[in-house]
Protein backbone atom coordinates (compact mmCIF):
# COMPACT_ATOMS: atom_id res chain seq x y z
CA UNK A 1 0.00 0.00 0.00
CA UNK A 2 2.78 2.40 1.20
CA UNK A 3 4.69 1.38 -1.72
CA UNK A 4 2.28 1.99 -4.45
CA UNK A 5 1.57 5.90 -2.96
CA UNK A 6 5.20 6.17 -2.81
CA UNK A 7 5.21 4.81 -6.54
CA UNK A 8 2.59 7.27 -7.20
CA UNK A 9 4.08 10.21 -5.86
CA UNK A 10 7.77 9.49 -7.61
CA UNK A 11 5.71 9.08 -10.76
CA UNK A 12 5.14 13.36 -10.55
CA UNK A 13 7.50 14.28 -7.61
CA UNK A 14 10.84 12.24 -7.72
CA UNK A 15 10.88 12.26 -3.91
CA UNK A 16 12.55 8.87 -3.28
CA UNK A 17 15.36 9.55 -6.01
CA UNK A 18 16.22 12.61 -4.10
CA UNK A 19 16.77 11.02 -0.95
CA UNK A 20 18.78 8.04 -2.17
CA UNK A 21 21.01 10.95 -4.27
CA UNK A 22 21.05 13.30 -1.16
CA UNK A 23 21.64 11.35 1.53
CA UNK A 24 20.93 7.49 1.49
CA UNK A 25 23.44 7.38 -1.11
CA UNK A 26 24.93 10.63 -0.90
CA UNK A 27 29.09 9.44 -0.72
CA UNK A 28 30.79 11.40 2.47
CA UNK A 29 34.23 11.05 3.37
CA UNK A 30 35.11 8.28 5.86
CA UNK A 31 37.38 9.86 7.54
CA UNK A 32 35.42 13.28 8.69
CA UNK A 33 36.24 14.27 12.44
CA UNK A 34 33.74 15.61 14.45
CA UNK A 35 34.91 19.19 13.03
CA UNK A 36 32.64 18.43 10.35
CA UNK A 37 29.51 18.65 12.51
CA UNK A 38 29.15 21.94 13.07
CA UNK A 39 27.66 22.75 9.82
CA UNK A 40 24.52 20.62 10.60
CA UNK A 41 24.68 21.97 14.11
CA UNK A 42 24.40 26.19 12.81
CA UNK A 43 21.40 24.75 10.23
CA UNK A 44 19.74 23.48 13.82
CA UNK A 45 20.76 26.85 15.34
CA UNK A 46 18.92 28.61 12.87
CA UNK A 47 15.67 26.23 13.58
CA UNK A 48 15.54 26.89 16.84
CA UNK A 49 16.03 30.73 15.96
CA UNK A 50 13.16 30.70 13.50
CA UNK A 51 10.89 29.19 15.64
CA UNK A 52 11.53 31.34 18.72
CA UNK A 53 11.63 34.01 16.86
CA UNK A 54 8.42 33.47 15.49
CA UNK A 55 6.92 32.92 18.63
CA UNK A 56 8.14 35.62 20.08
CA UNK A 57 6.96 38.09 17.18
CA UNK A 58 3.58 36.94 18.12
CA UNK A 59 3.81 39.01 21.63
CA UNK A 60 6.40 42.00 20.55
CA UNK A 61 5.43 45.01 19.27
CA UNK A 62 7.56 47.36 17.40
CA UNK A 63 6.71 50.53 19.22
CA UNK A 64 9.58 53.14 20.56
CA UNK A 65 7.44 53.57 23.81
CA UNK A 66 6.22 50.25 24.20
CA UNK A 67 9.38 47.56 23.15
CA UNK A 68 10.90 47.86 26.14
CA UNK A 69 7.97 47.09 28.20
CA UNK A 70 6.95 44.25 25.85
CA UNK A 71 9.32 42.29 26.39
CA UNK A 72 9.32 42.35 29.94
CA UNK A 73 5.86 41.39 29.26
CA UNK A 74 7.01 38.18 27.20
CA UNK A 75 9.73 37.40 30.40
CA UNK A 76 7.17 37.98 33.20
CA UNK A 77 3.41 37.70 32.13
CA UNK A 78 3.63 35.74 28.65
CA UNK A 79 3.32 31.35 29.17
CA UNK A 80 6.87 30.47 28.86
CA UNK A 81 7.93 33.56 27.36
CA UNK A 82 11.01 34.06 29.47
CA UNK A 83 11.99 30.48 27.87
CA UNK A 84 11.48 31.45 24.40
CA UNK A 85 13.39 34.56 24.96
CA UNK A 86 16.18 33.19 26.05
CA UNK A 87 16.39 30.49 24.19
CA UNK A 88 16.53 33.02 21.20
CA UNK A 89 19.19 35.44 22.84
CA UNK A 90 21.33 32.77 24.05
CA UNK A 91 20.69 31.16 20.78
CA UNK A 92 22.42 33.54 18.38
CA UNK A 93 25.53 33.62 20.61
CA UNK A 94 25.61 29.64 20.22
CA UNK A 95 24.83 30.35 16.45
CA UNK A 96 27.49 32.19 15.96
CA UNK A 97 30.15 30.09 17.97
CA UNK A 98 28.60 27.26 15.93
CA UNK A 99 29.36 29.71 12.68
CA UNK A 100 32.86 30.65 13.77
CA UNK A 101 34.22 27.00 14.32
CA UNK A 102 32.72 26.29 10.59
CA UNK A 103 34.75 28.82 9.09
CA UNK A 104 37.89 27.88 11.04
CA UNK A 105 37.24 24.48 10.13
CA UNK A 106 37.26 25.40 6.85
CA UNK A 107 40.27 27.85 6.80
CA UNK A 108 42.51 25.03 8.62
CA UNK A 109 41.49 22.42 6.23
CA UNK A 110 41.55 24.40 2.52
CA UNK A 111 38.04 24.04 2.36
CA UNK A 112 37.78 26.99 0.57
CA UNK A 113 40.21 25.80 -2.22
CA UNK A 114 39.00 24.96 -5.70
CA UNK A 115 36.69 23.63 -6.36
CA UNK A 116 34.73 24.88 -3.61
CA UNK A 117 35.25 28.62 -4.03
CA UNK A 118 31.37 28.97 -4.47
CA UNK A 119 30.40 26.82 -1.86
CA UNK A 120 32.96 28.99 0.13
CA UNK A 121 31.25 32.35 -1.05
CA UNK A 122 27.68 31.57 -0.29
CA UNK A 123 28.94 30.53 3.19
CA UNK A 124 30.25 34.36 3.38
CA UNK A 125 27.23 35.53 2.23
CA UNK A 126 25.19 33.58 4.68
CA UNK A 127 27.42 34.84 7.60
CA UNK A 128 27.36 38.74 6.35
CA UNK A 129 23.16 38.92 6.82
CA UNK A 130 23.99 36.46 9.80
CA UNK A 131 25.57 39.61 11.50
CA UNK A 132 23.23 42.14 9.79
CA UNK A 133 20.32 40.07 11.21
CA UNK A 134 21.86 39.25 14.63
CA UNK A 135 22.32 43.56 14.84
CA UNK A 136 18.87 44.28 14.27
CA UNK A 137 17.41 41.74 16.35
CA UNK A 138 19.94 43.27 19.28
CA UNK A 139 18.32 46.58 18.56
CA UNK A 140 14.55 45.33 19.33
CA UNK A 141 14.41 44.96 23.17
CA UNK A 142 15.12 48.70 23.15
CA UNK A 143 17.59 49.40 26.08
CA UNK A 144 20.40 51.41 26.31
CA UNK A 145 22.48 48.79 24.57
CA UNK A 146 20.31 48.25 22.00
CA UNK A 147 19.76 52.20 21.11
CA UNK A 148 23.41 53.25 21.03
CA UNK A 149 24.61 50.24 19.52
CA UNK A 150 22.05 50.97 16.85
CA UNK A 151 23.54 54.73 16.71
CA UNK A 152 27.04 53.73 16.51
CA UNK A 153 26.91 51.45 13.80
CA UNK A 154 24.06 53.28 11.56
CA UNK A 155 26.36 56.20 11.74
CA UNK A 156 29.31 53.78 10.63
CA UNK A 157 27.15 55.04 7.12
CA UNK A 158 28.05 58.74 7.29
CA UNK A 159 31.91 57.30 6.98
CA UNK A 160 31.22 57.11 2.92
CA UNK A 161 32.17 60.44 1.23
CA UNK A 162 29.15 62.82 0.03
CA UNK A 163 26.23 60.70 0.40
CA UNK A 164 26.55 59.89 3.69
CA UNK A 165 25.08 61.88 6.02
CA UNK A 166 21.74 61.79 3.68
CA UNK A 167 22.03 57.59 3.69
CA UNK A 168 22.09 57.51 7.24
CA UNK A 169 18.83 60.14 8.15
CA UNK A 170 17.15 57.88 5.17
CA UNK A 171 18.09 54.50 7.23
CA UNK A 172 16.79 56.08 10.45
CA UNK A 173 13.68 57.75 8.81
CA UNK A 174 14.43 60.80 11.31
CA UNK A 175 17.03 62.94 12.61
CA UNK A 176 18.01 60.17 14.82
CA UNK A 177 17.44 56.18 15.77
CA UNK A 178 14.44 56.70 16.64
CA UNK A 179 10.70 54.87 15.95
CA UNK A 180 10.98 54.34 12.26
CA UNK A 181 14.34 53.23 12.60
CA UNK A 182 12.98 50.30 15.00
CA UNK A 183 9.88 49.20 12.92
CA UNK A 184 11.77 48.93 10.13
CA UNK A 185 14.53 46.86 11.80
CA UNK A 186 11.66 44.65 12.69
CA UNK A 187 10.38 44.55 9.66
CA UNK A 188 13.85 43.27 8.74
CA UNK A 189 14.99 40.99 11.40
CA UNK A 190 11.98 38.94 10.37
CA UNK A 191 12.81 39.05 6.53
CA UNK A 192 16.42 38.50 7.00
CA UNK A 193 16.08 35.11 8.55
CA UNK A 194 14.31 33.58 5.72
CA UNK A 195 16.57 35.45 3.02
CA UNK A 196 19.60 33.01 5.13
CA UNK A 197 17.51 29.98 4.71
CA UNK A 198 17.54 30.47 0.77
CA UNK A 199 20.81 30.96 0.67
CA UNK A 200 21.84 27.78 3.01
CA UNK A 201 19.85 25.93 0.46
CA UNK A 202 22.13 27.06 -2.51
CA UNK A 203 25.29 26.72 0.13
CA UNK A 204 23.87 23.14 0.40
CA UNK A 205 23.29 23.01 -3.48
CA UNK A 206 26.84 23.95 -4.05
CA UNK A 207 28.55 21.40 -1.12
CA UNK A 208 26.21 18.48 -2.53
CA UNK A 209 27.81 19.23 -6.48
CA UNK A 210 31.25 19.60 -5.53
CA UNK A 211 30.54 16.94 -2.10
CA UNK A 212 32.50 17.64 1.17
CA UNK A 213 36.20 18.46 1.62
CA UNK A 214 38.20 16.27 4.24
CA UNK A 215 40.45 16.36 6.95
CA UNK A 216 43.48 15.22 4.41
CA UNK A 217 41.93 17.92 1.98
CA UNK A 218 42.52 15.31 -0.98
CA UNK A 219 40.20 14.19 -3.52
CA UNK A 220 38.59 11.03 -2.80
CA UNK A 221 38.09 7.97 -4.66
CA UNK A 222 33.94 7.78 -4.84
CA UNK A 223 34.25 3.76 -3.89
CA UNK A 224 36.90 3.38 -1.79
CA UNK A 225 36.86 6.35 0.20
CA UNK A 226 33.47 7.10 1.53
CA UNK A 227 30.29 6.40 3.13
CA UNK A 228 27.01 7.02 2.81
CA UNK A 229 25.29 10.05 4.56
CA UNK A 230 22.93 8.49 6.27
CA UNK A 231 23.15 6.80 8.55
CA UNK A 232 27.19 7.18 8.96
CA UNK A 233 27.00 11.18 9.41
CA UNK A 234 23.69 11.99 10.36
CA UNK A 235 23.38 9.40 13.61
CA UNK A 236 27.47 11.45 14.44
CA UNK A 237 25.26 15.02 13.73
CA UNK A 238 22.43 13.72 16.42
CA UNK A 239 25.18 12.98 18.51
CA UNK A 240 27.01 16.23 18.23
CA UNK A 241 23.72 17.74 18.33
CA UNK A 242 22.98 15.93 22.27
CA UNK A 243 26.02 17.40 23.42
CA UNK A 244 25.91 20.64 22.10
CA UNK A 245 22.25 21.04 23.35
CA UNK A 246 23.95 20.39 26.70
CA UNK A 247 26.10 22.81 26.95
CA UNK A 248 23.38 25.84 25.02
CA UNK A 249 20.38 24.51 27.50
CA UNK A 250 22.77 24.88 30.81
CA UNK A 251 23.40 28.59 29.67
CA UNK A 252 19.51 28.94 28.72
CA UNK A 253 18.48 27.37 31.82
CA UNK A 254 21.41 28.32 34.72
CA UNK A 255 23.02 31.56 33.58
CA UNK A 256 20.70 33.27 30.64
CA UNK A 257 22.11 36.56 30.86
CA UNK A 258 25.94 35.39 31.05
CA UNK A 259 26.06 37.20 27.39
CA UNK A 260 23.67 39.53 28.29
CA UNK A 261 24.71 43.56 28.96
CA UNK A 262 23.35 44.71 32.06
CA UNK A 263 22.64 48.35 30.63
CA UNK A 264 20.42 46.49 28.70
CA UNK A 265 17.62 46.13 30.97
CA UNK A 266 18.12 50.16 30.96
CA UNK A 267 15.09 51.43 28.90
CA UNK A 268 16.79 53.69 25.60
CA UNK A 269 17.27 56.87 26.42
CA UNK A 270 18.72 59.15 22.98
CA UNK A 271 19.80 61.85 25.90
CA UNK A 272 22.32 59.79 27.61
CA UNK A 273 24.84 57.67 26.09
CA UNK A 274 26.03 54.57 28.66
CA UNK A 275 29.56 55.02 29.35
CA UNK A 276 31.27 52.07 27.88
CA UNK A 277 29.56 50.52 24.88
CA UNK A 278 30.36 47.15 23.71
CA UNK A 279 28.52 45.33 21.04
CA UNK A 280 27.71 41.58 21.38
CA UNK A 281 30.66 39.74 22.00
CA UNK A 282 30.24 38.56 18.46
CA UNK A 283 31.37 41.60 16.94
CA UNK A 284 33.83 42.63 19.51
CA UNK A 285 37.14 41.19 16.94
CA UNK A 286 35.96 43.64 14.61
CA UNK A 287 34.18 46.36 16.87
CA UNK A 288 38.22 46.39 17.87
CA UNK A 289 39.20 46.04 14.03
CA UNK A 290 37.13 49.42 13.72
CA UNK A 291 38.71 51.48 16.65
CA UNK A 292 42.11 50.86 15.90
CA UNK A 293 42.81 52.95 13.19
CA UNK A 294 42.92 56.44 14.80
CA UNK A 295 45.84 57.57 13.76
CA UNK A 296 44.64 58.96 10.12
CA UNK A 297 43.19 62.51 11.19
CA UNK A 298 40.36 62.82 9.38
CA UNK A 299 40.29 59.59 7.50
CA UNK A 300 40.22 57.44 10.46
CA UNK A 301 36.71 56.77 10.69
CA UNK A 302 36.06 56.07 6.77
CA UNK A 303 39.58 53.81 7.13
CA UNK A 304 38.55 52.29 10.06
CA UNK A 305 35.12 51.38 8.47
CA UNK A 306 36.88 50.47 5.73
CA UNK A 307 39.54 47.85 7.65
CA UNK A 308 36.29 46.30 9.62
CA UNK A 309 34.50 45.62 5.81
CA UNK A 310 37.84 44.57 4.99
CA UNK A 311 38.57 41.74 7.48
CA UNK A 312 35.64 40.04 6.57
CA UNK A 313 35.62 40.86 2.35
CA UNK A 314 39.00 39.27 2.37
CA UNK A 315 37.76 36.06 3.22
CA UNK A 316 36.18 36.03 -0.08
CA UNK A 317 39.68 36.05 -2.11
CA UNK A 318 41.28 33.98 0.11
CA UNK A 319 40.69 30.88 -2.09
CA UNK A 320 43.19 32.88 -4.60
CA UNK A 321 45.40 33.81 -1.78
CA UNK A 322 46.47 30.20 -0.77
CA UNK A 323 48.50 28.96 -3.90
CA UNK A 324 50.37 25.72 -2.12
CA UNK A 325 49.09 22.32 -4.01
CA UNK A 326 48.45 21.00 -0.76
CA UNK A 327 44.63 22.24 0.78
CA UNK A 328 44.76 21.02 4.25
CA UNK A 329 47.05 22.53 6.89
CA UNK A 330 47.63 19.08 8.34
CA UNK A 331 50.72 18.64 5.85
CA UNK A 332 51.36 22.17 6.01
CA UNK A 333 53.70 23.17 9.23
CA UNK A 334 54.08 26.87 8.61
CA UNK A 335 50.53 27.52 7.30
CA UNK A 336 49.08 25.78 10.83
CA UNK A 337 51.39 27.71 12.59
CA UNK A 338 49.86 31.11 10.49
CA UNK A 339 46.80 29.64 11.29
CA UNK A 340 46.98 29.35 15.38
CA UNK A 341 48.76 32.50 15.42
CA UNK A 342 45.45 33.45 13.76
CA UNK A 343 42.70 32.18 15.85
CA UNK A 344 44.84 33.71 19.42
CA UNK A 345 44.91 36.82 17.23
CA UNK A 346 40.93 37.00 16.91
CA UNK A 347 40.53 36.35 20.64
CA UNK A 348 43.05 39.03 21.65
CA UNK A 349 41.13 41.76 19.15
CA UNK A 350 37.47 40.20 20.79
CA UNK A 351 39.24 41.25 24.28
CA UNK A 352 40.61 44.81 22.93
CA UNK A 353 37.55 45.55 21.68
CA UNK A 354 35.66 44.29 25.06
CA UNK A 355 37.66 47.19 26.72
CA UNK A 356 37.06 50.59 26.99
CA UNK A 357 38.88 52.48 23.90
CA UNK A 358 41.35 54.58 26.37
CA UNK A 359 41.99 51.39 28.75
CA UNK A 360 45.82 50.54 29.58
CA UNK A 361 47.65 47.80 30.90
CA UNK A 362 50.66 47.96 33.22
CA UNK A 363 49.90 51.02 34.70
CA UNK A 364 49.22 53.38 31.61
CA UNK A 365 52.76 51.44 30.09
CA UNK A 366 50.43 49.34 27.24
CA UNK A 367 47.65 51.40 25.76
CA UNK A 368 45.10 48.45 24.74
CA UNK A 369 44.72 50.87 21.04
CA UNK A 370 48.35 49.59 20.70
CA UNK A 371 47.37 46.39 21.29
CA UNK A 372 44.48 46.66 18.80
CA UNK A 373 46.94 48.03 16.20
CA UNK A 374 49.10 45.07 16.34
CA UNK A 375 46.59 42.52 15.81
CA UNK A 376 44.90 44.40 13.48
CA UNK A 377 48.04 43.94 11.33
CA UNK A 378 48.62 40.58 12.29
CA UNK A 379 44.59 39.96 11.35
CA UNK A 380 45.58 40.86 7.74
CA UNK A 381 48.92 39.69 8.04
CA UNK A 382 47.48 36.20 8.32
CA UNK A 383 46.51 36.56 4.52
CA UNK A 384 49.12 38.32 3.32
CA UNK A 385 51.60 35.85 4.93
CA UNK A 386 49.89 33.38 3.87
CA UNK A 387 50.00 33.73 0.23
CA UNK A 388 53.76 35.03 0.52
CA UNK A 389 54.64 31.16 1.50
CA UNK A 390 52.29 29.47 -0.74
CA UNK A 391 53.11 31.72 -3.95
CA UNK A 392 56.64 31.82 -3.60
CA UNK A 393 56.99 28.10 -2.46
CA UNK A 394 58.49 28.82 1.16
CA UNK A 395 56.58 26.48 2.61
CA UNK A 396 57.24 22.60 1.92
CA UNK A 397 54.55 20.90 2.30
CA UNK A 398 55.02 16.97 3.54
CA UNK A 399 54.23 14.04 1.66
CA UNK A 400 49.81 13.84 1.44
CA UNK A 401 48.13 10.67 1.71
CA UNK A 402 47.22 8.71 -2.21
CA UNK A 403 43.87 7.81 -0.93
CA UNK A 404 42.11 7.12 2.58
CA UNK B 1 -0.08 28.82 -46.47
CA UNK B 2 1.65 32.65 -45.71
CA UNK B 3 4.35 30.80 -44.21
CA UNK B 4 5.08 28.71 -47.14
CA UNK B 5 4.56 31.98 -49.09
CA UNK B 6 7.13 33.97 -47.01
CA UNK B 7 9.75 31.66 -48.01
CA UNK B 8 8.71 31.72 -51.32
CA UNK B 9 9.77 35.27 -51.19
CA UNK B 10 13.35 34.63 -49.27
CA UNK B 11 14.36 32.44 -51.93
CA UNK B 12 13.80 35.05 -54.92
CA UNK B 13 15.74 37.40 -53.05
CA UNK B 14 19.09 36.47 -53.08
CA UNK B 15 20.59 37.99 -50.21
CA UNK B 16 18.59 37.10 -47.43
CA UNK B 17 17.03 39.20 -45.00
CA UNK B 18 18.18 38.26 -41.89
CA UNK B 19 20.76 40.53 -40.78
CA UNK B 20 18.49 43.61 -40.74
CA UNK B 21 16.05 41.47 -39.02
CA UNK B 22 18.16 40.95 -36.25
CA UNK B 23 19.29 44.58 -35.70
CA UNK B 24 15.19 45.10 -36.02
CA UNK B 25 15.46 42.75 -33.21
CA UNK B 26 18.14 43.62 -31.37
CA UNK B 27 16.56 47.40 -31.06
CA UNK B 28 13.47 46.47 -30.36
CA UNK B 29 14.98 44.25 -26.99
CA UNK B 30 16.92 47.29 -26.12
CA UNK B 31 14.35 49.66 -26.06
CA UNK B 32 12.18 47.49 -24.25
CA UNK B 33 14.69 46.53 -21.47
CA UNK B 34 15.35 50.67 -21.60
CA UNK B 35 12.00 51.46 -21.22
CA UNK B 36 10.99 48.74 -18.50
CA UNK B 37 14.30 49.68 -16.35
CA UNK B 38 12.71 53.46 -15.87
CA UNK B 39 9.72 51.90 -14.91
CA UNK B 40 11.31 49.22 -12.60
CA UNK B 41 13.25 52.26 -11.53
CA UNK B 42 10.24 54.33 -10.84
CA UNK B 43 7.99 51.72 -8.97
CA UNK B 44 11.32 51.25 -6.65
CA UNK B 45 11.30 54.75 -6.01
CA UNK B 46 8.25 55.04 -3.66
CA UNK B 47 9.79 52.83 -2.04
CA UNK B 48 13.11 53.77 -1.01
CA UNK B 49 11.52 57.18 -0.37
CA UNK B 50 9.04 55.79 2.18
CA UNK B 51 12.38 55.35 4.41
CA UNK B 52 13.00 58.75 4.75
CA UNK B 53 11.44 60.77 7.52
CA UNK B 54 8.16 61.27 7.28
CA UNK B 55 5.96 64.53 7.55
CA UNK B 56 5.99 64.80 11.47
CA UNK B 57 9.44 64.09 12.27
CA UNK B 58 10.02 66.92 9.77
CA UNK B 59 7.36 68.87 11.81
CA UNK B 60 9.62 69.00 14.51
CA UNK B 61 11.74 71.69 13.41
CA UNK B 62 12.93 73.68 16.38
CA UNK B 63 13.34 73.47 19.97
CA UNK B 64 12.63 77.10 22.64
CA UNK B 65 14.77 77.09 25.67
CA UNK B 66 14.43 79.27 28.61
CA UNK B 67 17.84 79.95 29.79
CA UNK B 68 17.48 82.54 32.59
CA UNK B 69 17.96 79.98 35.06
CA UNK B 70 21.06 78.41 33.83
CA UNK B 71 23.75 79.79 36.22
CA UNK B 72 27.80 80.30 34.99
CA UNK B 73 29.18 77.14 34.74
CA UNK B 74 26.33 75.12 34.52
CA UNK B 75 25.09 72.96 31.29
CA UNK B 76 21.82 71.45 30.35
CA UNK B 77 20.88 68.85 27.21
CA UNK B 78 17.75 69.31 25.38
CA UNK B 79 16.14 67.64 22.77
CA UNK B 80 15.71 69.00 19.00
CA UNK B 81 14.41 66.71 16.45
CA UNK B 82 15.70 63.96 18.91
CA UNK B 83 18.69 64.81 19.01
CA UNK B 84 20.92 66.16 22.55
CA UNK B 85 21.59 69.85 22.71
CA UNK B 86 24.21 71.00 25.11
CA UNK B 87 23.67 74.50 26.41
CA UNK B 88 27.13 75.52 28.21
CA UNK B 89 26.62 78.69 30.49
CA UNK B 90 30.76 78.87 29.94
CA UNK B 91 32.62 80.27 32.43
CA UNK B 92 35.60 82.96 32.17
CA UNK B 93 38.16 80.22 32.21
CA UNK B 94 36.46 78.03 29.91
CA UNK B 95 36.31 80.75 27.49
CA UNK B 96 39.69 82.09 28.35
CA UNK B 97 40.99 78.01 27.21
CA UNK B 98 38.71 78.03 24.33
CA UNK B 99 40.42 81.52 22.80
CA UNK B 100 43.96 79.90 23.79
CA UNK B 101 42.99 76.30 21.41
CA UNK B 102 42.19 79.11 18.87
CA UNK B 103 46.45 79.61 18.17
CA UNK B 104 46.78 75.69 18.42
CA UNK B 105 47.01 73.08 15.57
CA UNK B 106 44.02 71.95 15.28
CA UNK B 107 42.59 68.58 13.27
CA UNK B 108 39.32 70.81 12.55
CA UNK B 109 40.33 73.87 12.56
CA UNK B 110 37.82 77.11 13.84
CA UNK B 111 37.51 79.60 15.81
CA UNK B 112 35.54 80.17 19.17
CA UNK B 113 34.08 83.35 18.02
CA UNK B 114 33.01 81.90 14.71
CA UNK B 115 31.47 78.79 17.01
CA UNK B 116 29.30 80.84 20.15
CA UNK B 117 27.68 83.64 19.12
CA UNK B 118 27.93 85.32 22.15
CA UNK B 119 31.03 83.78 24.43
CA UNK B 120 29.53 83.06 27.27
CA UNK B 121 26.93 80.64 25.85
CA UNK B 122 28.18 77.52 23.88
CA UNK B 123 25.25 75.76 22.09
CA UNK B 124 26.36 72.12 20.49
CA UNK B 125 24.54 69.07 19.14
CA UNK B 126 26.09 66.65 21.80
CA UNK B 127 26.45 64.07 19.14
CA UNK B 128 30.01 62.99 18.42
CA UNK B 129 31.24 63.36 14.70
CA UNK B 130 33.30 59.64 15.24
CA UNK B 131 29.60 57.36 15.53
CA UNK B 132 27.40 59.03 17.23
CA UNK B 133 27.35 58.62 20.51
CA UNK B 134 26.56 61.74 23.18
CA UNK B 135 29.60 63.11 25.07
CA UNK B 136 29.75 63.16 28.45
CA UNK B 137 29.53 66.74 30.02
CA UNK B 138 31.65 69.37 30.49
CA UNK B 139 34.69 69.11 32.33
CA UNK B 140 35.04 65.34 31.62
CA UNK B 141 37.37 65.64 28.57
CA UNK B 142 41.26 66.64 28.69
CA UNK B 143 41.54 70.11 27.41
CA UNK B 144 38.58 71.13 29.79
CA UNK B 145 35.78 70.05 27.42
CA UNK B 146 33.75 67.12 26.78
CA UNK B 147 35.25 63.70 26.86
CA UNK B 148 33.06 60.83 24.44
CA UNK B 149 33.24 57.69 26.64
CA UNK B 150 32.58 55.02 23.32
CA UNK B 151 35.67 55.57 21.12
CA UNK B 152 37.71 58.14 23.81
CA UNK B 153 37.23 61.20 21.44
CA UNK B 154 37.96 64.75 23.48
CA UNK B 155 37.04 68.23 22.57
CA UNK B 156 37.59 71.13 24.31
CA UNK B 157 35.59 73.87 26.05
CA UNK B 158 34.75 75.21 22.41
CA UNK B 159 33.35 71.71 21.14
CA UNK B 160 35.88 71.43 19.43
CA UNK B 161 38.11 68.12 18.43
CA UNK B 162 41.58 67.64 20.53
CA UNK B 163 42.16 64.18 20.53
CA UNK B 164 40.61 60.66 19.41
CA UNK B 165 38.98 59.10 16.56
CA UNK B 166 36.63 61.85 15.85
CA UNK B 167 37.01 63.34 12.33
CA UNK B 168 35.49 66.89 12.86
CA UNK B 169 34.42 69.45 15.45
CA UNK B 170 31.17 68.79 17.69
CA UNK B 171 28.22 70.55 14.86
CA UNK B 172 27.21 73.99 16.38
CA UNK B 173 23.53 73.67 15.36
CA UNK B 174 21.34 76.83 13.84
CA UNK B 175 20.67 79.03 16.78
CA UNK B 176 19.48 82.62 17.64
CA UNK B 177 18.83 84.45 20.85
CA UNK B 178 15.08 85.40 20.66
CA UNK B 179 15.38 87.63 23.72
CA UNK B 180 17.95 87.94 26.21
CA UNK B 181 16.04 84.55 28.01
CA UNK B 182 15.11 82.86 25.33
CA UNK B 183 16.96 80.57 23.31
CA UNK B 184 15.64 79.10 19.66
CA UNK B 185 17.14 75.98 18.40
CA UNK B 186 16.31 75.14 14.57
CA UNK B 187 15.24 76.85 11.79
CA UNK B 188 11.41 76.44 11.00
CA UNK B 189 10.94 74.89 7.21
CA UNK B 190 8.64 75.54 4.39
Amino acid sequence: MSKSIMDWVDARLPVTALIKSQATEYPTPKNLNYWWVFGSLALFCLIVMLLTGLFLAMHYKADANQAFDVVEHIMRDVNYGWLLRYMHANGATFFFITVYVHILRGMYYGSYRAPREILWWFGIIIFFLLMATAFMGYVLPWGQMSYWGAAVITNLMSAIPVVGEELVIWIWGGFAVGDPTLNRFFALHFLLPFVIFGVVIIHLWALHAVHSNNPDGIDLDEHKDTIPFHPYITIKDLFAMGVFLLVYCAFVFFIPNFFLEPDNYIPANPMQTPAHIVPEWYFLPFYAILRSIDFLGSFSKLAGVIAMIAAIAILFILPFLDRSPVRSFRYRPLSRQLFWIFVIDCFLLGWVGYNPADATRFNGALPLIVVGRTCTAIYFGYFILLWIITAFDIEKPQPVPKSL
Amino acid sequence: MSASAHSTAHSHSPVPEQPEEESRRDFLILATGAVSAVGVAGAAWPFIRSWSPSADVLSQATTEVDISALGKGQMITVPWQGKPVFILHRTDEQIASAKKGDAEKLPDPAKDAERAQKPEYLVLLAICTHLGCVPQPIGTGNFGGFLCPCHGSHYDTSGRIRQGPAPKNLEVPFYAFKDDKTLVIGKSVG
